[in-house]
């Protein structure tokens, strides 16, 4: 132990009294709070703030990526070619489906076409990967390995292999922080995806393996079972992708809306890995197409845009 | 020790318990995790009165808002406040029995947590209340250990005082 009291002299000490240093800086934090709270005021300071603790979320995200690749390294030949032939077939399937899609999606722009309304042209992606580094508990938050540098803007959509996740808070140099669809203050516009196509919101409850359906009234055409899909209005989550699946519709006929809960179709506890995706939506009437660029893009979905 | 090398050790274990901050839990004790931060500062102002200064409850506090993502002051409102009052009556807090010591601990412990809950519902964020006195008692129960643990090694750094 070093001697208390005299090394507190290299950490700042200055000739103000405890009680006037305190009140100085309790207002420099009251200030920044109310600063942070109008977003756009303290992008730079945060920026670089975020740059200084990225050496902490590297150092805490380092074991849990050398234990990964080690798992990786270690696992037994005869299971790597296990595992690769089932990915083989698996992925067999997924392009037979795909070239239906394909086909489909052609007759769908087609179509579009003779109705004279333009929609989805094209989606990019970016595969991110989540550091593992804990946030606030209460909060829906996680820490992705991309940032400025990538491209990565605020609003962005998450997606993974079974649907939406969430979407970009804030973006630093090298991280982005993302929220959660489950995360109590966000919402996600969908529709449920049988034959009407009853449009509503779906908002978060804090537990990440439900969603709220509040704006429902009792008389809505909802019942257990019945997929959602993100409606894309908002503009902010693509069209068409699922957002879960309706678990509960609770009726409550002395009030005026339903109690209905859907539970999410991505799993949002257990990802390692996300899409960043770039909605290249077209606006009707506007003839531009935005590049799809960067190599590390890759195209998902069929470009529509081309064919046209 | 030599007092030139005096900063390795305390920065060392700053960075150390920003680490433990945000190091993954298991979600079962997720919400148990204790306010690390806010422990190891109250310790070092109790048992070592200005080993710290406000200034590095300041910046820690803003290394754990940003790396924590709440609102930019937050943790560091609530860290400036309780180390301020830990420095403030460390004299009057130390000829406390240990007991009583760790219901200090307990308290500004729990101020540290209401004032980052009070900042949220100011500023309107969805934050539940139910969980948040688990923190400060785990807190507490980390306090106790490091008292245990070190307690020796600062009893004789007093003597030299």
């Amino acid at each position: 132990m070093s001697v208390p009291g005299r090394t507190a002299a290299g950490l700042g000490r200055s000739g103000f009294s405890l009680g006037v240093r305190f009140v100085l800086l309790a207002i420099v934090c009251v200030a920044l709070m109310m600063l942070d709270q109008r977003q756009q005021h303290l992008q730079r300071v945060r920026q670089a703030l975020s740059v200084v603790v990225y050496p902490v979320r590297v150092l805490v995200d380092f074991p849990f990526r050398a234990w990964h690749s080690a798992s990786v390294n270690l696992t037994e030949r005869s299971a790597l070619i296990a595992e690769n032939e089932q990915l083989k077939r698996e992925r067999l399937e997924a392009e037979f489906r795909l070239q239906r899609l394909a086909a489909l999606e052609t007759e769908n722009e087609r179509l579009r076409q003779l109705l004279d309304s333009t929609e989805r042209v094209g989606l990019r992606a970016l595969i991110a990967e989540i550091l593992s580094v804990d946030m606030n508990p209460y909060r829906q938050r996680f820490v992705l390995n991309r940032g400025l540098t990538d491209g990565v803007f605020v609003g962005q959509a998450l997606i993974d292999a079974q649907g939406i996740v969430g979407q970009i808070v804030r973006v630093d140099a090298f991280t982005a922080e993302a929220v959660l669809i489950t995360d109590a203050d966000t919402a996600v516009p969908v529709s449920v995806n049988r034959d009407k196509g009853l449009r509503t919101i779906a908002v978060g409850t804090g537990d990440s393996a439900r969603l709220r359906l509040p704006y429902l009234t009792n008389s809505a055409d909802i019942k257990i079972g019945d997929p959602l899909v993100s409606s894309g209005l908002g503009g902010v989550f693509p069209a068409g992708y699922p957002v879960g699946r309706v678990v509960e519709v609770n009726l409550q006929p002395e009030q005026s809306f339903s109690e209905v809960i859907a539970e999410p179709a991505s799993a949002l506890d257990r990802d390692r890995e996300v899409l960043l995706v770039w909605n290249d939506e077209k606006v009707p009437g506007d003839s531009k197409v935005k590049p799809a660029a960067g190599s590390a893009v890759a195209p998902t979905g069929v470009k529509v845009a081309e064919a046209r | 020790m030599a007092r030139s090398g005096g900063w390795v050790v305390p920065a060392i274990s700053l960075m150390l318990t920003l680490v433990l901050g945000v190091l993954p839990l298991p979600d079962a004790i997720e919400a148990a995790r204790p306010d690390w931060m806010a422990v190891v500062l109250i310790y070092w102002s109790l048992m070592a009165p200005r080993k710290f200064s406000l200034l590095t409850a300041f910046w820690m506090g803003l290394a754990i808002d940003t790396l924590s993502g709440a609102l930019l002051g937050q943790n560091a409102l609530a860290l400036l406040t309780v180390v301020y009052l830990a420095d403030k009556f460390h004299l009057r807090f130390r000829v406390f029995p240990v007991s009583q010591l760790a219901i200090t601990v307990f308290v500004l412990l729990f101020l540290y947590e209401f004032i980052l809950f009070w900042i949220d519902g100011i500023v309107g964020r969805n934050v539940p209340f139910a969980e948040r006195w688990v923190p400060p008692f785990t807190g507490t129960l980390v306090w106790v250990a490091l008292v245990y643990v070190f307690n020796r090694g600062q009893r004789q750094a007093q003597a030299r005082l």
